[in-house]
């Protein structure tokens, strides 16, 4: 009965909150920031002060970060009066390309929006504070202009940092599975770092096409700047020495690590129809042994010159 | 579409040309197991460069070849397979297990040649 009877007396206020018109709401922002604009400094310093308290941005100097939020500033009130996120999208796309290379994380980027929020929203409950209809018509008009801003500059940051993660994927890509022919007939395939599935699958068609391309019997797989491989990435492996043995290629894989090897046999990859020798060097002989080639010292180096 | 099989020295030359049926495979099998006792063959080369699928079917069909032929005398030697095929056949675990392949038809004489050098002439011509 208690809660029942609460409610009715918060109703009447909700008459004064609702039926605000787009222009009364276009008003009340302009006039929220005209306030905010006059009390600039003030405000400024202490959203920096705040920054620092919360030790966000620490990878920025106390200058930087004040240079920064000067504009951070001045483009939340346009936002806020013009209602157009279009400037302030550009700005966040610009900011986090500044930014991100100096380490400057997601939860510090929405941290200082969230804090500058916060110490408008402060300002705007001390200035109108005393009248809660008004406080109300106020927030009302302020939370969601602000919020679309925090959401605006925390997404335009992520899909900043998502485009330079998918450039750097693309640059080690294109780095990482060179199939480099030696010899006639003869391709090596160094491979350093993790490979995983989509890195297996790329590997597997560079080979491929290798071994068509340059007409090997044989291509030696190297390993050794491999720290680890799941049995996925084995069986893909294994699949790949199949694949080049159907297009009449042979397979050697070396510089298998203690550990790989061992896990390799711990988790059951069947091995039979893979070729493999200890090192590269040792790779390579095999390989030449299987060419034909014969490779030897021309005369003693003593005895050159 | 009949495959053509031409007649090169001790070897048979089966080039496909185009996707095959299950009739036209069986029908390729028949006539080369038979040509292979015709013409005394040492080798058979079957070129699939041409094709870009390979079912099971097709590959079942190429591993009896190779055995068949084998019984019979001669060694098939399977050339051509595309690298994307290639994949796709291993993945679906159409690995042609001990039948030989090359990279292309030239590939392929070599490795009939090389084979035939290292195991000498067959018992068969030794004694006709």
């Amino acid at each position: 009965m208690d809660q029942t009877l609460t409610k009715p007396t918060i109703s009447p206020t909700k008459p004064t909150i609702t039926p605000m018109s787009a222009e009364a709401t276009a008003a009340m922002l302009r006039e929220l920031v005209a306030h905010l604009r006059q009390n600039r400094t003030r405000l400024r310093e202490e959203w920096v002060q705040r920054i620092i308290e919360a030790q966000l941005l620490t990878a920025m100097s106390k200058e930087e970060i004040f240079a920064e939020a000067t504009s951070v500033y001045d483009s939340y009130l346009d936002v806020l009066e013009t209602g157009s996120v279009e400037a302030l999208q550009a700005y966040a796309r610009n900011l986090s390309e500044r930014i991100i290379p100096r380490g400057v994380e997601t939860h510090e980027v929405l941290g200082i929006v969230l804090l500058l929020r916060d110490v408008l929203a402060r300002e705007l409950f001390t200035r109108y504070g005393s009248d809660f209809a008004v406080l109300n018509n106020v927030l009302e008009a302020y939370e969601p202009a602000a919020n679309r801003i925090a959401t605006t500059v925390g997404v335009g940051f992520v899909q900043e940092r998502e485009r330079v993660i998918r450039q750097q994927q693309e640059a080690i890509r294109e780095l990482s599975t060179p199939v480099l022919p030696v010899r006639e007939r003869l391709l090596i395939l160094p491979i350093i770092g993790i490979i995983d599935p989509q890195r297996a699958r790329q590997l597997t068609e560079q080979l491929l096409r290798g071994i068509r391309i340059n007409r090997a019997k044989v291509a030696v797989m190297d390993i050794t700047g491999v720290p680890a491989i799941d049995s996925t990435v084995a069986n893909h492996l294994v699949q790949t020495v199949e694949s080049a043995r159907l297009l009449g290629a042979t397979v050697i894989v070396t510089g298998l690590s203690p550990e790989i090897a061992q896990t390799l046999v711990t988790i059951g990859v069947d091995l039979g129809k893979m070729n493999t020798v200890g090192d590269l060097q040792g790779g390579i002989e095999e390989a030449e042994r299987m060419l034909g080639y014969k490779v030897m010292p021309v005369r003693e180096p003593t005895q050159q010159g | 579409m009949a495959v053509p099989i031409l007649k090169q020295g001790n070897y048979l030359i089966a080039s496909i040309q185009a996707a095959l049926t299950d009739a036209d495979l069986f029908e390729l099998r028949n006539a080369l197991v038979t040509q292979v006792g015709r013409f005394r063959s040492r080798g058979v080369v079957v070129d699939v460069t041409a094709l870009d699928v390979m079912d099971s079917f097709a590959a079942r069909t190429l591993r009896d070849i190779a055995q068949m032929t084998r019984l019979r005398g001669a060694e098939t030697v399977i050339v051509g397979i595309q690298p994307e095929v290639a994949f796709a056949m291993v993945q679906l675990g159409l690995t042609l297990e001990e039948v030989a392949t090359a990279l292309d038809l030239e590939e392929g004489l070599a490795y009939l040649r090389d084979r035939s050098k290292r195991t000498g002439p067959a018992i068969g011509s030794h004694g006709g």
